[in-house]
């Protein structure tokens, strides 16, 4: 997401970055391809102009400052203008003093309406909230269908009913209130465009029910029409926020620059995959860095945090540290990762991420897991406990058990004693200061690094790009780690 | 920064849909049949783009006309390099006045489009052979509705068709065919959730071999082109459709008309795993203008062969490659 667009920027950063001084020439060219990089990323072209004027404003409204050189000064202004186009600070969610908190989500056909609203209920649970999720897209065949479906998959609760939308999601309001649920979702029928009937429609909903957050859910992929249809929705409902889906593609995302400048609403979540976990708040400022290619480690400690067991972390932590970390606390960790989201998800987020790695970050198959963790469980406790007594027959018989080749037995284990020599390394570095759960979560970046060396180790074979996405992340984690301890010594015999 | 809004002034009560003689030809290709007005109707709202420009008059600036020309392309999706490339060829060619700006654009267009002439659809009508049309695209661009209308299509051409729910990822999207299904009556073919989708298709065409349908048309499951794992399934899915009786005749991409750049992206990946033979662009009621087909058509030689211009059954039609250049420029 946003690459193309970080990418152009780079480009423009490095061009200037040799430059003493930035003549009116420069800074206008620059500027051009800043612009060139905004409309082929679907920022609407309006947007675009703003945009550029806003970055023009802050460069020419303060002196040069002595610190900076001139291509430092242009990445900080577009920084500084990405942060407010994107949205400033991240919404702050208040709920309701009397429950059940209604949200209300509308959007055009396809943009993801259904999904967002089951994510959202499976998120709102993971912050400990009871939600009810009302079903009242009564127009698309099957819709209520996929809504149950999905609810019953994030343990949901699913209310619709036949008939009127507009009373269904009333009754569906009532029905959280009943069941004393904090908060109530309602999905609405998307329209191929913004009509009269479909705004009718979903504004009697709003009126009815009063919904104390409207999103719109808005496809990343959109083009220049996502300003208008924004604006649409925004003069008829009053929205307060946006929901980014299907930011997980190589969209560049500029209907989220469109969108937030033109009804002056922040986004609130994106969706970064296709399953339930994956959606989060969005961070502008977060976002801001990441297509600068600086990373989002704070959005990936967040996460580590909130999804990790802290007692299984804290267990395997602790083996890893005294060296006798076996075969079964490797699968723990794999378990603790996957929870984070997917595999290529939790790469991104990583810092120096270019182009490359971010594409192979996405090719990781996640499905992978699953064999990693049948050949695992064929295996007897002492063999995971001791990988070293693996001989030739057993390595026939755990292939044979897992469903698997000797080769890919072999693959596993092979990865798995460079991670723990890894884990050696780091263990004997110690990782100084810093909280408890931060720490903890650092240390699984540097296993989830190895883990992706694992994985790819035994992904089927791939194009050479594939490659990257196996080695290169993972030595990424690993410098994280290193930087993170400052004093470690590299490993040895790599 | 102000934006324009665009707001249309509905030009007469639109005509009613034509249900039959909308449908794609079939081997041998037969003329493209004249576009219904119903097209021309619902283009005609993006017709706002061009009104600047228009606006200049005939005596007004060429240079201006060149920048509300890249404006408006701009804003229809058409993407800054194409863009980019077509006023520059506009500028070789020196019209007259914007009023010829205009006129030299909607040439430079019909070129474009003139650059892939067959549009037509194919059937094979040899014994013993199931004809099977894939459905491909990421998720959320309306791939099941186009494949009931599609199928609705053919069989009024006379087609016996089978429908192949392959899409057994997506919770309740085999639910939603069976009710396209039923409004077009056709027959369904359809999987258990999370099964194998080439397993779905390949029982289908057995299933359609043995009773005898002409056509097979796949709805597969929505996928982002950038998940390889995904793009492999649908390469298998392909694979064991052209296993006898099977044979793939079209595999068309189906394409949000919101889309913007990343259409292209999606087009190219696509055609590069599963050999797309030609783009559906759903949605096109909208406001949406669907100019990222120009830069598929140009740089990728790939054919829009229909348009979905509404929600009804019979709201999917020819593409007229005419009347999307005059409904975009305008006249």
């Amino acid at each position: 997401m946003f690459d193309a667009l970080s990418e152009r920027l780079e480009r423009v950063a490095g061009r200037l970055r040799s430059r003493g001084r930035i003549s009116p020439a420069d800074l206008e060219e620059a500027l051009a391809e800043i612009r060139t990089a905004l409309l082929e990323a679907d920022v609407e072209l309006g947007v675009a102009r703003h945009f550029i004027e806003g970055v023009r404003a802050r460069l020419s409204g303060q002196a040069l400052s002595a610190s900076l050189t001139p291509g430092q000064q242009v990445v900080k202004a577009v920084h500084a203008q990405l942060v407010e186009a994107l949205g400033g600070q991240a919404l702050r969610l208040t709920y309701a003093s009397r429950p059940p908190t209604v949200v209300l989500l509308a959007g055009l056909q396809g943009a993801g309406k259904t999904t967002a609203a089951a994510k959202l209920a499976r998120w709102w649970r993971g912050q400990g909230r009871n939600p009810l999720l009302v079903g009242a897209d009564l127009q698309r065949p099957a819709a209520v269908e996929q809504l149950r479906v999905l609810g019953a998959s994030a343990q949901v609760r699913v209310f619709s009913q036949p008939g009127d939308p507009v009373s269904t999601a009333v009754a569906g309001v009532e029905e959280a209130r009943r069941l004393g649920r904090d908060v109530c979702i309602i999905d609405t029928a998307g329209r191929l465009s913004v009509d009269q009937e479909l705004m009718d429609e979903v504004r009697r909903i709003s009126e009815r029910t009063e919904p104390h957050y409207t999103f719109l859910v808005v496809d990343a992929m959109t083009g220049q029409d996502a300003a208008a249809t924004a604006r649409a929705f925004h003069d008829a409902l009053a929205l307060d926020g946006v929901v980014l889906s299907k930011l997980d593609s190589d969209a560049r995302g500029g209907a989220a620059l469109s969108v937030k400048e033109v009804v002056g609403r922040p986004i609130v979540f994106a969706s970064t995959g296709e399953r339930l976990e994956d959606l989060d708040l969005f961070h502008p400022d977060r976002m801001a860095d990441r297509i600068l290619g600086m990373g989002d480690v704070l959005s990936l400690i967040e996460q580590a945090e909130r999804t990790m067991d802290q007692e299984v972390v804290a267990r395997s932590a602790e083996r890893m540290l005294a060296g006798r970390f076996g075969l079964d606390d490797f699968l723990d960790q794999l378990h603790q990762v996957r929870k984070m989201g997917s595999l290529g998800g939790v790469l991104r987020m990583l810092p120096g991420m270019n182009r490359e790695l971010r594409q192979a970050a996405d090719q990781i198959d996640d499905r992978q897991v699953a064999r990693v963790e049948a050949i695992v469980r064929s295996m007897t406790p002492a063999e995971r406990a001791d990988p070293s007594i693996i001989d030739g027959s057993r390595r026939v018989r755990i292939a044979r058990g897992s469903g698997s080749s000797t080769q890919e037995v072999n693959q596993l284990l092979k990865q798995f004693k460079e991670m723990q020599k890894l884990m050696r390394t780091v263990g004997r570095g110690g990782v100084p200061g810093g909280r408890m759960g931060r720490l903890a979560a650092a240390r699984d970046l540097a296993a989830a690094g190895g883990l992706s060396d694992a994985l790819a180790g035994l992904a089927p074979p791939r194009p050479p790009a594939a490659d990257l996405a196996s080695g290169r992340p993972a030595a990424r984690g690993r410098k994280g780690a290193r930087k993170k301890g400052g004093r470690v010594t590299p490993p040895k015999g790599r | 920064m102000v934006l324009r809004r665009r707001r249309r002034t509905q030009q007469g009560e639109p005509a009613p849909e034509p249900a039959t003689g909308s449908a794609p030809t079939s081997t041998p290709p037969e003329p493209t049949p004249p576009a219904p007005p119903a097209l021309r109707e619902r283009l005609g709202r993006t017709r706002g783009l061009f009104a600047p420009l228009r606006a200049l008059g005939a005596r007004g600036e060429v240079a201006a006309a060149y920048d509300a020309a890249e404006e408006a392309l701009l804003r229809a999706d058409v993407g800054v390099e194409t863009t980019q490339s077509l006023i520059s060829s506009l500028r070789q060619s020196r019209p007259v006045g914007p009023g010829g700006v205009l006129a030299a654009l909607a040439d430079r267009l019909a070129e474009v489009f003139a650059e892939n002439p067959d549009r037509s659809l194919r059937v094979e009508r040899a014994p013993g052979v199931v004809s099977v049309w894939l459905f491909v695209g990421v998720n959320g661009v309306g791939k099941t509705t186009t494949v009931g209308k599609v199928a609705l299509a053919r069989r009024e051409q006379g087609d016996s068709v089978l429908l192949a729910a392959a899409d057994t990822f997506r919770a309740a999207a085999g639910d939603q065919l069976a009710q396209w299904s039923e409004r077009a009556g056709v027959a369904l073919h359809r999987g258990a959730p999370g099964s194998d989708p080439s397993s779905v298709v390949f029982d289908a065409i057995q299933r359609a071999g043995a009773r005898g349908n002409d056509l097979v048309l796949v709805d597969t499951a929505g996928r982002l082109h950038t998940k390889v794992n995904l793009i492999e399934e649908l390469r298998k899915i392909r694979r064991v459709a052209d296993r006898p009786p099977g044979r793939v005749t079209e595999v068309l991409l189906v394409l949000d008309a919101t889309t913007g750049q990343n259409a292209l992206a999606q087009a190219r990946q696509f055609t590069e795993a599963v050999g797309v033979t030609g783009v559906v662009l759903a949605k096109l009621d909208g406001t949406a203008k669907g100019g990222v087909v120009i830069p598929i058509e140009r740089q990728l030689g790939l054919p829009v062969k229909l348009v979905g211009v509404g929600e009804g059954l019979a709201d999917l039609v020819p593409f007229d490659p005419a009347a999307f250049v005059d409904a975009l420029v305008g006249a």
